[in-house]
């Protein structure tokens, strides 16, 4: 029963990022490079360098993000091709949203968006019941409907971006320019996070904490839109009109959700932490991930939050710098965007550095949720600045 | 000279310790929070009301009106930079020791004692081991470094060595930041400030007008500042706030502004604003033309010119002064936007203030189903009429009449302060258009004569249709009839609940009121059916003479408190237009974005490479077996440093222990 000496030289040669690849791989490479010579080849003629630019950019990003994590392959596509089904029954007729079944009840942005609530609402009640029961079936149901709400919300921004040119063709713009598109996007960036983590850490027992906080978002995104129609499709204001809009605000929401994530993590790490002290064969203590575990995601988000937190804020300068005349002019926003990025490095070093761990991170970890939310809506309901675009 | 050694020493360990700089992280998020809740850089006048003098002296001595470029605020960032600063420089030749050496002099014993350890024997020589164990180490991507003693081998192997230049970039990134925020940040003028060269400029007038001492040259090397600059005219200036004040930065070269425009959507917001310049110099051969717009500015000679906001260049209004009071003349005004002109035609001295002047208004517009869309209601005008002790009432009006519920008023919006909203007096336009049967109405009740005339008609009717005759009772409602239409047509229905409050006890008051209301509607009535014979109308009045006469009721009512003598139209304009260029010079900008570029790369290779150490510590057994002992470490991510180890270890096994199988199988074949 010997070992092949290929087997031994394959073990000694660590395999190259090319040969780790499957076929499967190639034709996701494939495919999204078609798909970018396809709307390159279409809307080529009315972007800018720019916009030019940042697609070439976003090829080799999916194909690298896809490479990394397989499971975003499957959902991608599914993605593309649910709205392509959005576009192609709308055609170029915006009133198609009412009439078109399809559209009317599954992928105009409304409805897919509705879907992704419903479906995020559910998941998270999925995922609380499946912890509580120890259930694995029922946890895994959770993770199948976190996929499908957010393959519906994704769908959702997808068509609306169509539909922005649908109801009048100098509307037409990327859906994250308002609040009720962002609070789309921060759930599922958060709920893909979550699943990333998910996946690479194999268990589902903090799906039920994290998805409580997407379930808060969509929450108050129903409300905005029923109370105060938000969801209406409406032009940008001159100042919003900027390829900069297109990789600022997602890299920001990155950061948001990431610090969503692991403040939520880290509400698991207290209970956990309280449960091995009080009730060492509670539910809590048994059921939730080791506590190395849980600071250990908490640690990941919060350092994929602050680097991307750090792009996002510097590409804001780089925005502010073209449309205001200047890249930092200590506006409400810009300061709490710089007031969440202190307190996260001063977490990283108390962590890194200090060591320290446990309990007190973890409330920090929960603390600086509140102020990252009040960057991000308080900001916009109480002070008033140059960005006031959002506000409520 | 007290320099001794130690302390400078326990400076430096202060300055670069770690409990300094989170607690400096945390400080400077605070302290930045105070700018963002206090609106900064707001008219002093404003803070004063707000805050009272005692608060109003003791947040300007502490600065917080400009929290950012405060002494202290300042001086807390330039600890952090020097925190930093001291931080790298204390931690650099640690680094470059741990980047240098494979430490391939450790002991068997320390390697035992290690968190990531393991040991297995296998059937290789010495040498065979030593080369496997280095192909391995090089397979993973280790650098190797060999120590061959006389009782055993080492290989000490470590990667990631990037992970180290992270922390430079990072941390030298953000001080290249701060350099360059430094650059272009105005510390030059608040020193020349401290010495007195320079002084703001509070007073509102003429740039050509401000002294030399709140003037900077040209050859400025940084500013940031805005000029508004009408259709047709050119500047060279630009306008730098400071606190309450501003300089006045002359620039290298003129801006002339050929044309503004402003192009709308389909739903009346703004798309676009974009500006048709001409840059002067005498450097240029001829004028440099371009149009710049929101987004996409022009940059000359290292000055950015942006578009950033538009309003009025001195439009020309005519104006039409329409009195309340029948004391005084209509008047005609030729007026330009930002002039102030003196009124003397009524008993009080006013100053009308001309402000702005707006082509396009998009207000929310109750439809006649009541459903609101916005709508565009036309040009209007803001003004203040200031009087003679300095107080000031904010107009704005609108110039053509506007449609709600089907009937069509003047609309002029007025307050007492810019906080509040506008508070709306409603003109109702007569059947041909024009607001003469509302004046005619309002001359007529001020007409004591007049009224009393009317007044004797009604009262006479009913009192005949009524059979009764009292002479006295009639006089003395006649009377009444006269006084309260003269109190409501001066004072408005507050006129009328103070006669009634002078003259009644509390528990009679309701039923006075209904009574006088009654007395005073019956005879607004009479005066209304007058004014609308003296129009020429014959037979009954119809339903919307009557609304009409609620209308009017309604709008004389608010007059009393409107706090204008007259009604203040705009009959003509020519639209001027400014646009509002931001102007920027901006050495520091380079620097902070390269900063910004070694900050993010920094920051990835902190969190994403780790340095790794692996050591394979290996010592012959007999002839043809060898102990190895491995163990490796990792400064970061040990979760994933450990799933890493127990990988490698499991090669390690299966390579090596294969070959012991390889040679037992051979010899037991
Ligand atoms: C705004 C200021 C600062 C920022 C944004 C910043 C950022 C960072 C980041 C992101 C890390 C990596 C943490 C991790 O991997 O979890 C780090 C590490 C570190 N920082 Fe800072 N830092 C700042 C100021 C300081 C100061 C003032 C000091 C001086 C005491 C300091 C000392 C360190 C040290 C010693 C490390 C560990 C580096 C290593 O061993 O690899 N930092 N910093």
């Amino acid at each position: 029963m010997s070992v092949p000496q290929q087997t031994i030289e394959s073990l000694i040669e660590r395999p190259s990022l090319l040969q780790q690849l499957g076929l499967r791989d190639w034709l996701w490479a494939t495919a999204v490079l078609a798909a970018t010579a396809f709307v390159f080849a279409k809307y080529g003629s009315i972007m800018d360098g720019y916009e030019i630019g940042i697609l070439a950019m976003t090829a080799p990003s999916l194909i690298g993000l896809g490479w990394y994590w397989k499971a975003f392959q499957p959902y991608a596509l599914t993605v593309t091709a649910f709205s392509l089904l959005g576009i192609g029954l709308y055609g170029d007729n915006y009133a198609n949203a009412e009439v078109v079944f399809g559209l009317k009840y599954l992928v105009s942005s409304q409805s897919a968006v509705m879907w992704m609530s419903a479906l995020f609402v559910m998941a998270t009640v999925t995922y609380l019941g499946g912890l509580f029961s120890g259930s694995e079936f029922t946890l895994k149901t959770g993770t199948a409907l976190t996929w499908a709400a957010l393959i519906m919300g994704l769908t959702g921004l997808m068509v609306r971006w169509y539909e922005t040119y649908l109801v009048d063709p100098e509307f037409g713009h990327i859906p994250v320019s308002n609040l009720y598109e962002v609070f789309i996007l921060f759930s599922l960036i958060t709920g893909l996070l979550y699943l990333f983590y998910e996946g690479r850490y194999k268990n589902r027992s903090l799906g039920g904490f994290v998805l409580l906080v997407i379930s808060a978002a969509v929450g108050f995104l129903l409300w905005y839109s029923y109370s105060r129609g938000a969801d209406k499709i409406l032009p940008l204001v001159p100042a919003l009109k900027s390829y900069w809009m297109k990789i600022h605000v997602p890299a920001n929401f990155v950061g948001y959700g990431a610090f969503a994530l692991a403040a939520m993590v880290s509400v698991a790490y207290l209970l956990k932490s309280k449960g091995e002290r009080q009730n060492p064969n509670g539910l809590l203590a048994k059921r939730l991930p080791s506590l190395d575990m849980l600071d250990d995601v908490t640690y990941k988000a919060i350092a994929l939050g602050f680097a991307f937190f750090t792009i996002a804020t510097i590409l804001g300068a780089m925005w502010a710098a073209e449309a205001w005349g200047g890249y930092w002019s200590w506006d409400p926003k810009e300061t709490w965007a710089l007031i969440v990025w202190l307190n996260y490095a001063a977490w990283l070093h108390l962590r890194f550095s200090k060591g320290w761990r446990g309990e007190p991170m973890a409330w920090w970890a929960i603390v600086g949720l509140f102020v990252t939310l009040f960057a991000f809506l308080g900001v916009n309901m109480f002070l008033s600045g140059l960005h006031s675009y959002g506000e409520l | 000279m007290r320099n001794s050694p130690t302390s400078s020493t326990r400076l430096i360990n202060f300055l670069g310790s770690m409990n300094l700089a989170i607690s400096l992280l945390v400080i400077v998020a605070i302290a930045s929070v105070i700018g963002t809740i206090l609106k900064q850089n707001q008219p002093y006048t404003d803070y004063q009301i707000k805050f009272g003098p005692f608060w109003f002296d003791l947040f300007r001595s502490l600065e917080l009106y400009d929290v950012y470029s405060a002494l202290w605020f300042l001086g807390i960032l330039a600890f952090l930079v020097i925190s930093i600063a001291t931080c790298v420089g204390r931690n650099t030749p640690g680094m470059l020791r741990e980047l240098r050496h494979f430490r391939e002099n450790v002991q068997e014993k320390s390697l035992r004692a290690m968190k990531h350890q393991s040991t297995l024997t296998t059937s290789q020589s010495h040498t065979e081991a030593t080369a496997l164990a280095t192909r391995i180490l090089h397979g993973q991507g280790f650098k190797t470094r060999q120590k061959v003693d006389a009782q055993h081998t080492v290989v000490a192997g470590m990667k990631g060595g990037m992970n180290h230049w992270g922390y430079w970039l990072t941390h030298l990134g953000m001080i290249v930041i701060f350099l360059g925020g430094l650059l272009d940040s105005r510390l030059p003028l608040m020193l020349a400030e401290w010495q007195g060269n320079l002084k703001p400029e509070t007073r509102n007038i003429p740039a050509g007008d401000v002294p030399a001492i709140s003037q900077l040259p040209p050859s400025n090397f940084s500013y940031r500042g805005s000029v508004d600059i009408p259709e047709g005219s050119r500047a060279n200036i630009l306008f730098q706030p400071m606190r309450d004040g501003y300089f006045v930065q002359h620039l290298p070269f003129a801006v002339e502004v050929k044309e503004f425009r402003v192009e709308h959507y389909s739903t009346g917001m703004p798309k676009s604003f974009e500006s048709d310049i001409v840059i002067h110099d005498k450097d240029l051969e001829k004028p440099l033309e371009t149009t710049i717009s929101v987004n996409h500015p022009l940059i000359y000679k290292d000055v950015a010119i942006y578009q950033a906001s538009f309003g009025d260049g001195g439009s020309e209004v005519k104006l039409r002064l329409q009195p309340f009071s029948t004391r005084y003349a209509a008047q005609d005004l030729d007026g330009k936007i930002f002039g102030d002109y003196k009124l003397t035609s009524s008993d009080q001295q006013y100053t009308l203030e001309l402000k702005d002047f707006r082509l396009f208004n998009i207000n929310d517009m109750e439809g006649d189903e009541g459903k609101v869309t916005k709508k565009n209601v036309g040009p209007s005008i803001t003004f203040k009429l200031r009087d003679a002790t300095g107080q000031a009432i904010e107009y704005q009006n609108y110039m053509n009449p506007v449609s709600i519920k089907g009937q069509y008023y003047y609309i002029s919006g007025v307050r007492t302060s810019p906080g509040e909203p506008f508070r709306y007096l409603h003109i109702p336009l007569d059947p041909k258009g024009s607001k003469d049967r509302f004046f005619k109405f309002l001359t007529n009740m001020q007409n004591n004569e007049l009224v009393k005339t009317a007044a004797i008609a009604t009262t006479r009717n009913s009192m005949q249709q009524n059979s009764l005759q009292n002479a006295e009772m009639e006089n003395q409602v006649i009377e009444s009839m006269v006084r309260l239409t003269e109190q409501f047509s001066s004072k408005g229905s507050d006129g009328i609940m103070q006669e009634i409050a002078a003259r009644f006890p509390e528990e009679k008051r309701e039923n006075a009121s209904e009574a006088f209301m009654k007395v005073l509607n019956a005879s607004l009535r009479s005066v209304y059916l007058e004014t609308l014979k003296q129009e020429g109308s014959q037979g009954e009045p119809s339903e919307a003479d009557w609304l009409f006469f609620d209308d009017s009721i309604l709008a004389v009512d608010k007059i009393a408190a409107y706090g204008s003598p007259w009604l203040v139209q705009l009959s003509s304009f020519k639209q001027i237009e400014a646009s509002g260029l931001q102007i920027t010079r901006s050495p520091g900008k380079d620097v902070v974005y390269f900063g910004s570029a070694m900050l993010v790369l920094g920051v990835f290779l902190l969190f994403y490479i780790s340095h790794r150490r692996i050591w394979i510590w290996i010592k012959p057994q007999g002839d043809n077996q060898s102990d190895l002992v491995m163990a490796g470490s990792s400064n970061r991510n040990q979760p994933e440093f450990e799933r890493y180890f127990n990988h490698l270890q499991g090669i390690f096994q299966q390579v090596m222990a294969h070959e012991v199988k390889h040679v037992s199988s051979t010899t037991n074949d």
